[in-house]
Formats: structure tokens, sequence, C-alpha cells
């Protein structure tokens, strides 16, 4: 009973929230700043809701600049015969399109906030282009009904911004910075942040080289490989800090000098790892070819 | 009676501790046996595929039609990925089993540039017979001894996992007997893989390394102090140098710096010859967003500019913006073509733009002064080679070191299918497909459910 109250509940407040702001439409600027391609944030979550209403804009209203929105831009440029064509959204263009668009920042912010999959089309009623994240609107049985909105707003605090995306270098997603973030914090959480680059970029090399597997996990997990994988120091969560040090490193920063190999003068007991050519030392690690 | 019930109960202590002693000893058997037996699937694996690997090397060899050829070295190629897959799943890192693995991996770049390449226009010449006859040679000196290898480990019963405290512990390596063999058939891969790989065609070793190539004489300590002085941003204090690389080419002054207000380290790298600034990477809490990423772009582009680069001839390709920080890659541009080998990189903290990282690696390792021809082709001649379903949006020239570790003029386009974006090399000269690729998307922010 209890959670059919609750799921009750839930609808009216939903139905009575989509009709509240429906009603209201506020024309929101932009800030003052030219938005570039790969910028993320508030302005750009306006820039692809106010594509999008033009009919300009397909993919999803998500806070990131990527190429999609670019062509959007371009197209939108081109239309409307501003030069040059170039996808930064400057001044001009902001005041062209907030000629020709709306905004219903309300409407979009909650749907974000909500999780919720959403459009932002102009020539469509608001209430028709909003689905509920697969999972939120349950019906009763699934007992959960309560925890929910706990999570949601849990998640909400942690986030410092309304985007739904993130930018991510070629070739690697968010989980694979992840791994590669465990294994630099478990090897190298005490070294100096040059030293977690460094041994970031070690993991990439090997990736390149002929000698190592090819993928992040195969490098990580090779037997014997980091000591850090064979005492389990590994499956420690990473700090922000290690985080930037695997992105610097993807991004192409290299203080190991495309090193393949490091170790600890201290505590290392092979003695062919003397052998290979050092490049230099970090922190408490020597690099090595 | 008391002592009774005392003995009773310290009876019945003693039996459960050696009843749970006797399912932890089970259980870390258990355990134990599982990673053994993963060791041994690999290893066994491992000397299956070599075996197949001798087979078909010796089938290319015997076979004419260049229709059976192709698939055949396509088979080559996949049997030693799958063969390299298995020896990573050993623990041999500690071992020098490199040449091995460098021969797997030599065997797996001939067969596929062979397999790729239009055999009916360009067969293989003697040379690269030559080659197939001696990677075939070796291969069935590897399988030879591979198999004696397993031979001893199946008839001796040894365990993999000695062979891994062997090797971790350092401890009486030389008693082990799989380490030893092993050993044995890296001496002998070592023997005559020199000769017979000829470095044509073993190309992730011809990229170029070191900074000797460099203009310029060399710089005292003292000077690179004042280059790295000049060229951070702030004033900074407590400089630190260190001498290295002089072993592998790469004599560079390792600077460390404290930043005057940030409170953290500032690394950098100038090498020795021409005191030329390699990277500078500096790790500080970013605050608020305050600038823009399109003006961070340019405080990158002045930066760069004040530190006597050609900024006119630069544009820029990758801008992105993670958290706080503003990434981007420059592209130097000369007679309007894009030279991708030369990329620099910077980093822009959005609170107050200054510059937090910047690496010139690829610039001082690829820069020179080079004759961009003209191109065979027309722009509009190259698009014809495309894929009809894409809509191309930009077209320009570039330069791109491509597979096979070449630079070649190109042409460079962007095109959409549906939503996907994609960057497209197009050889200027022949319209072959250089390089092809799907230019990443965002990524959505994977929330617990």
């Amino acid at each position: 009973m209890k959670c059919k109250g609750a799921f009750m509940a839930c609808l009216i407040l939903f139905s009575f929230a989509a009709a509240f702001f429906d009603h209201h439409e506020t024309v929101h600027a932009f800030s003052n700043q030219v938005i570039q391609r790969g910028a993320t944030g508030d302005d750009v979550i306006e820039l692809q809701a106010r594509l999008q209403y033009n009919g300009f804009y397909n993919g999803k209203i998500d806070g990131v600049y990527g190429w999609t929105t670019y062509w959007a831009v371009r197209n939108f440029q081109e239309k409307f015969g501003m030069k040059p064509v170039d996808g930064l959204v400057g001044a001009k263009t902001k005041q062209v399109l907030i000629s020709k668009s709306k905004y219903y920042r309300e409407y979009v912010m909650e749907q974000i906030q909500k999780g919720n999959t959403f459009t932002h089309y102009g020539n469509v009623p608001l209430e028709n282009q909003t689905k509920p994240r697969a999972g939120t609107q349950k019906p009763a049985g699934t007992n959960k009904p309560a925890q929910k909105p706990q999570n949601n707003k849990g998640g909400q605090s942690n986030q410092k911004q309304n985007t739904t995306a993130a930018n991510m270098p070629g070739g690697f997603s968010n989980n694979d910075i992840n791994l590669l973030a465990q294994a630099v914090y478990g090897e190298a959480r005490g070294e100096p942040f040059e030293g977690q680059v460094a041994i970031a970029a070690v993991i990439l090399n090997r990736i390149k080289s002929p000698l190592f597997p090819n993928t992040v996990a195969g490098v990580i997990f090779e037997p014997l490989a980091f000591t850090a994988v064979a005492d389990g120091q590994i499956y420690m969560q990473p700090n922000e800090r290690a985080k930037e040090a695997v992105l610097d490193a993807i991004n192409g920063w290299d203080p190991s000098e495309n090193a393949i190999y490091y170790f600890n003068p201290d505590t290392a007991t092979s003695k062919w790892i003397w052998g290979r050519p050092q490049i230099k030392r970090i922190g408490k690690h020597i690099f090595c070819e | 009676m008391i002592r009774g019930i005392i003995i009773a109960v310290l009876g019945v202590a003693i039996a459960a501790t050696g009843y749970w002693g006797y399912k932890e000893h089970q259980e870390k058997d258990a355990v134990l046996l599982h990673a053994e037996n993963n060791y041994q699937r690999a290893f066994h694996e491992l000397t299956y595929h070599v075996d197949q690997l001798h087979d078909k090397i010796g089938t290319t060899l015997a076979m004419n039609s260049k229709k059976s050829l192709s698939p055949a070295l396509i088979d080559v190629w996949r049997i030693t990925s799958e063969a390299h897959n298995n020896v990573s799943q050993l623990p041999l890192t500690l071992m020098p089993f490199n040449k091995t693995e460098e021969f797997l991996s030599n065997i797996g770049d001939f067969s596929y540039k062979t397999s790729v390449r239009d055999l009916d226009q360009k067969p293989l010449d003697k040379k690269e017979y030559t080659t197939l006859n001696s990677l075939y040679k070796q291969a069935e000196n590897i399988q030879n001894q591979l198999r004696s290898v397993q031979h001893l480990v199946m008839s001796k019963n040894l365990r993999w996992m000695d062979v891994e405290m062997a090797l971790a512990s350092d401890k009486k390596q030389s008693d082990n007997t799989i380490v030893d063999s092993f050993k044995t058939v890296e001496k002998n891969v070592g023997a005559f893989s020199e000769d017979s790989i000829s470095p044509t065609f073993t190309g992730a070793n011809t990229e170029r390394k070191g900074f000797t190539h460099l203009k310029g004489k060399q710089i005292t300590e003292k000077e690179a102090v004042k280059i790295a002085q000049r060229f951070a941003p702030d004033h900074n204090y407590s400089i630190k140098v260190v001498k290295s690389g002089r072993k592998t080419n790469r004599d560079v002054y390792s600077i460390r710096m404290k930043d005057a207000d940030n409170k953290s380290f500032i690394y950098m790298d100038i090498t020795q010859k021409g005191g030329h600034p390699v990277y500078l990477i500096q790790k500080r809490a970013v605050k608020k967003q305050k600038i823009s990423l399109n003006e961070a772009s340019n405080r990158a582009v002045a930066f760069l500019k004040k530190n006597g680069y050609e900024t006119k001839g630069l544009e820029i390709d990758e801008s992105a913006q993670y958290n706080n920080i503003g990434v981007f890659s420059f592209i130097p541009v000369e007679k309007n073509v894009r030279i991708y080998p030369e990329a620099i990189r910077m980093k822009v903290a959005l609170d107050d733009g200054e510059v937090v990282g910047f690496s010139a690696r690829d610039y001082l390792a690829a820069h020179r002064t080079r004759t961009i021809p003209a191109p065979a082709l027309s722009a509009d001649e190259a698009k014809a080679k495309l894929n009809k379903n894409v809509e191309v949006r930009e077209t320009r020239q570039a330069l791109i070191t491509n597979e096979l570790g070449q630079e070649v003029l190109c042409y460079e386009m962007l095109g959409t299918i549906g939503k996907d974006t994609y960057q497209m090399f197009i050889n200027a000269d022949d319209g072959k497909e250089e390089k092809i690729e799907k230019l990443k998307s965002a990524e959505p922010i994977y929330k617990d459910l």
C-alpha cells in the first residue's frame, strides 16, 4: 500500500511539475563566453537546446560541445549567412540564436537532474518530449521507490556541473581511465605528480610496444608485471590526482621519455632489470628502456 | 567435573580449529590450483599456436596463387597474435623473454603488411621470400624447443606456480627447470634473429628516439635554469636540476621548481643540446572556471608566441575541457598543409588562464625542413575515393605518418554518416585510404542505478 501511495504521489508531483514549467518560459541568455568545440557546461546545454528547438541539432542535450554540436552550429551559421562559418559561438551567433529560438531552462534542467531522456524541439509540446529514466518509475513490487530519490540526490550534490556526459580522449573510455588510475594509485601513491604521470605513460608505452599486450587490462594484469597487481593494492579506490595523471599521460605527456620499464631500486630483486639502459629517476623510481 | 568440562570444551575447540584450518587449507589449495590451471592452459596453448604457426608459414611458402596466399598470411597474423596473448599470460615478465616476443610480433607485422597488400600488383619479392624462409626455420626451432619444455613439464609434473615464486623472490632462480628451459629458448632465438629480420619491416623499431638530431649548442646547467625561468609563467623558486638520459640518447636537464603562489611543483625537461623545452607539467588545484575554453586556447597561443614558436602557422586541432582544465593540441601548417607529426600539446587552467602543461616532444622529434610535394590528385578526385555514404564537410591537405611509419601527403576530410563524425586521410598521390578514424563523441556519465 505504501509503495503504491508513494508512486501516486510521484506521479501527481510529476504532472504538476510538467504543467507548471510548461507555462513559464524564460528567455535565458548565455554568459558572454565564446563557446568553442570541446567546451562543457550550462552554456553548451543552452546552445544544444536552442539548436534543437530549430531542428539543427538532433543529438542528446548533454552539455558537451562535441562533433555533432559542431556541425549543427556550422549549419546554423551557414543558414543565417554568418561569416565566417567556424563553429565558434560568439556574440553574433548567440544573438541570432536567441532571436530565432526559445529555451525552456527550468524544463531542461529538471529533465537533466532527474536523468530523464528528453528532447527540446520547438514544434512539439514539452510534456511529450520526455521519458523518465529506465528504472525510476517501476511499478510497486520492486520495493525501492523510497530509496531511489535519495540516490539521485547524492549523485547531484557530487556533481559540479549539469552536464550528463564528459570529454574522453580518443581510444579510451572512462572505465579504462579508471583502471589505469587504479594501477597508478596502487603503484605510486606517494610519488610526485610527475612520477605518477610517468608510470601511466609507461603503461601506455607498453600498449604500443610489440613486446607487450595491446590492451590496458592486458598490460596491467600481466603476471608479475606490477607489484600493485600481485599484492592487490590495485583494488584501492584511486584519488583524483591519479586520474589526472592518467589523463595527462593519455593526452601526450610522457615524463618517462618513452620508458617501458621502471623499478624501485630499494626493493627491486631482479638483476636483469638493473641491466636495462636507464633513462632517468623520478621520485623513488628509475625508468628504463 | 569442571576439569572434564574444560577438557571437553578444549577438545571441541581444537577439533573445530583443526577443521577450520583444514577448510582454509583446502580453499587455498583450490585457489592455487586454479591459478596453476590458468598458467598451464596459457602454456599449452602457446606451444600449440607456435606449432600451428610453423605449419602455416610452411604452407605459405608452398603457395603460388595469390588468391590463397593472402588468407594464409592473415591466418599467420591471427595465430601470432594469439600466441602473443598466451605469452603475456605467463609469469615471464621478469625474465628476459623479449626476443621470443619480438620474434612473434615481427612475424605478425610481416604477415599483416604483406597480407593487406594487393599481391596481384605487388607480389612477394625475392627478399621477402628469404625473410619468410628464415622465419619458417626460426619458427621450427622455437617449436621444437617449446615442445621439449612441454614434455619436461608434463613428465616431471612441473608447476608454473613454482616459476612464479622463483621469479618473484629471485632466489634459486637457476634451479627452476622451466625458467632454465625458457632461457635456452630465448638464447636460440636471439642467436639468429638479428640478421634474419631486416629493419625494413620492423616498423615499430624504426621510430626515432632521442634528441641528438636537434640543432644548437650544448647548454650548461645555469643556462637551463635561465631557460626554465623564462619559460615557466611565474616567478618560481627553489629550482633543482638533474641531468639525465645520457645512456639512452635523451640528454635532458630535468628541472623541478616551486610555483610562487600555488605551492605546487612545476616539472620540466630541457634538452641539453640547444636547450629546447621538452615538456612542462604542473599539478595544482584549479578553482572555479572563470575563463572560457576559447579564451584559454588564445592564452595557449600567446604562450607559444612568447616562447618563440611560429604561431601564425599553428592551427588548433583538439580542444577539450576536462573539469576545469582545457587541453589543446596545435598543428603547424606549412603551405596550407597540416603537419600532424609535429603536434604541440598545451594544458591551460580555466580559473586564471595559466598554462599548466606543455609538451613539444613530437615537435622536437619530427621537426625539420621538408619539401612538401604537390599532390597528384585533386581534392575532388580524392573525394571520389570515399565511401558514398559519407557527407564531406571539410577538406584540407595534411601530412601524416602512416602504418608503415612513413610520412605521406594526404587529403584530410572530415565527414559525417548519420550522427557519427569521421576523419579520413586519402593519399594525395595514389588515392589510398591511409587512415579512417571515427572521432570520439562525449561519453555519457554512467550513474549508479
